[in-house]
């Protein structure tokens, strides 16, 4: 179980930072949205790994799992999903005023000599 | 329970989705409510200045529920300073904005507001998933500001920010995750009471957590090596929200100094000053870039944001040193900082509306309406700035130099403030006289296409450079406010115990 929860955390996290270093907005979001699905798995992962327990402390149950990083995961999982409906919204946008979506900036000469025209 | 330390979270909260949903069609009443509550802000967070004067921390537990249970906000002199610094630096820009730059896009009125409700929160908080969440807040609506008015190279630009802050949240969530596993807690001030106790064995996931931590915390103060997102993006925002985005490095610069004194400061343990040796050569190298980047610019806005950057560079010089005479002159370097660039910000938008066709690039053009006033003002801030006197840019600089005096190489550091500070002298009086100076009087000057307003930006700006002044003239009882913020930073347990005993108390 450990390990099964460790390597799938490592191996989401090393393949959103290598679609998140790509060059194409696309990529960057699939990206960004692996590494929300790594961050939240380990979150889950924070309050010790416990199958089949309930989330609650009772004076009859002596083990229990922590429900604190579930709720923060939910916390989590809200704001990353909203982010990534802004990120994909701007990227749009700015495939449509653009024509391209790549992500690096334009340099400050392209921008003066756009300017200039 | 004081009531009134929620409202500069709850009343932006409120207003602004009624100025998105109910007045959205009508851009005098938006202007008028979102003025209004930004006024009431600026009431409160003086009330709040007034109140936390006597030095005692007040919490107020959300919901009843005792820390460390459940969320606390903080209220102490620094937090109060930081509401009325944000609360009085909103109103200026949003007089300035009010001048046209609301209309250029939709919904600036709600998202301002949601910026400032994001920031206060950040302010206040006593939890650190809290502050997690009010930094989402503050980020998601600078998003929607950062690309207000649209064009292709403000939409890319926006893209790299907006990239590189959801990998900073993410980050920060890896940070808070660390801290949890380790600690079981998120509550600030019980997070501090049990970092020295940590088992030896978690002592590397902790120190880990918090690095990751300063990494998130740098990320937004943008230090060196995590500032190349800043030019770029201040450069291309528009010039209004890039002067309300003075603040927002100052909320990176915020949370190190509470985080950090806090939790990892002298009574640590093992993990005491976990952040000086990180911090001050990044600090020193961000500055040297900053001070270059103004020398090499090519466009004034270009070079307000590499000015912004060697102010962050500054600023947290004197923060990693760490003492209570650098924080405090830590502290009123940021006050103004924060409202020098930032009119520095809103005088090149004038600049940028008037020259036609070049736009704030630094070449020799032709003489624009208003050039004798711009210049002047121009002028002003931009010694201020520089930090040469008389104004308070100088004694910022002062206070800095001195405290640095004690500290171990510090007068490598003072060679460098120096030296940097020249170059800023320099690449300040080349852009002045390539804009003002050098224009050619001999054609026909630049007309507007259409009617610019002027009083209004004027005064708005006039107001920021007043509160510098003031600021200068006023620098003896601003200090001895700061030196006493600075005591309470200096005795954690004051934070501690106002935030715990209360539950405590009620078990009893």
């Amino acid at each position: 179980m450990e390990y099964l929860v460790a390597s799938s955390v490592g191996l989401m996290t090393a393949a959103g930072v290598y679609l998140l270093l790509r060059g194409r907005t696309f990529t960057v979001v699939l990206g960004l949205t692996l590494l929300t699905y790594a961050i939240n798995l380990f979150l889950v992962s924070t309050g010790r790994l416990a199958t089949n327990q309930a989330d609650i402390l009772s004076e009859t149950q002596s083990d229990y799992t922590d429900p604190l990083p579930q709720a923060l995961v939910l916390t989590s999982i809200v704001i990353s999903f909203a982010m990534t409906a802004i990120f994909l919204a701007m990227a749009l946008r700015g495939f449509f005023e653009s024509g391209d979506d790549e992500v690096n900036a334009s340099d400050t000469e392209d921008v003066i000599a756009r300017k200039r025209k | 329970m004081n009531h009134w330390i929620i409202l500069p979270i709850l009343l932006p909260a409120i207003v602004a989705p009624l100025l998105a949903l109910a007045v959205r069609h009508d851009i005098v009443l938006a202007r008028v409510f979102s003025v209004g509550t930004t006024t009431l802000l600026l009431m409160l967070g003086l009330y709040h200045l007034n109140i936390a004067g006597d030095g005692v921390t007040r919490t107020y537990a959300l919901g009843g529920w005792p820390a460390p249970f459940g969320i606390v906000l903080v209220v102490d002199r620094l937090a109060s300073l930081m509401l009325v610094l944000t609360a009085a630096l909103g109103l200026c820009v949003q007089l300035y904005a009010i001048n046209g730059w609301d209309k250029r896009g939709q919904h600036f009125h709600p998202l301002f507001q949601f910026q400032l409700m994001g920031i206060n929160g950040a302010f206040l908080t006593g939890d650190l998933f809290n502050l997690f969440v009010f930094f989402e807040v503050l980020l998601i609506a600078s998003y929607g500001l950062m690309v207000h008015g649209g064009g292709p190279d403000r939409i890319r630009a926006g893209l790299t920010y907006v990239t590189i802050n959801l990998l900073g949240s993410t980050i920060f969530l890896l940070a808070l995750g660390l801290i949890y596993s380790v600690t079981g807690t998120l509550n600030m001030a019980d997070f501090a009471t049990k970092v020295p106790d940590v088992a030896s064995t978690d002592r590397a996931m902790l120190s880990a957590g918090g690095i990751l931590l300063l990494i998130v915390f740098s990320l937004k103060a943008a230090l060196f090596p995590l500032q190349f997102w800043l030019p770029g993006t201040y450069s291309q925002a528009p010039p209004p929200v890039a002067a309300l985005f003075a603040i927002m490095t100052k909320v990176g610069a915020y949370a190190i100094i509470r985080v950090f004194s806090l939790a990892f400061g002298e009574s640590a343990g093992p993990f005491a000053w976990l952040a000086t040796p990180w911090l001050m050569s990044s600090a020193a190298i961000t500055l040297a870039v900053g001070m270059t980047g103004v020398l090499a610019a090519r466009s004034l806005s270009q070079q307000a944001s590499f000015a912004l950057l060697g102010s962050v560079g500054l600023l947290f010089i004197a923060i990693a040193a760490f003492t209570p005479q650098s924080i405090s002159a830590a502290l009123y370097y940021l006050i103004h900082s924060t409202i020098g660039i930032a009119a520095l910000f809103l005088i090149i938008d004038l600049i940028i509306a008037r020259r036609v066709g070049v736009g704030d690039t630094l070449t020799v053009s032709r003489r624009f309406s208003n050039q004798g006033l711009i210049a002047s003002l121009f002028f002003i801030v931009a010694v201020a700035v520089a930090g040469i006197p008389p104004l308070s840019g100088f004694i910022g600089k002062l206070l800095i130099l001195d405290s640095l005096r004690s500290i171990y190489g510090g007068y490598w550091l003072w060679g460098l403030i120096l030296g940097t500070s020249l170059m800023a002298v320099i690449g300040f009086a080349a852009s002045g006289s390539q804009v003002f100076w050098k224009s050619l009087s001999d054609v026909e000057p630049l007309r507007p296409i259409r009617k610019l307003p002027l009083v209004l930006p004027v005064v708005a700006i006039g107001i920021m450079i007043a509160s510098l002044v003031l600021l200068t003239a006023l620098a003896g009882p601003v200090n001895s406010y700061l030196d006493s913020t600075v005591e309470q930073i200096f005795n954690p347990q004051l934070y501690i115990d106002a935030v715990l005993l209360p539950a405590t108390e009620n078990m009893q």
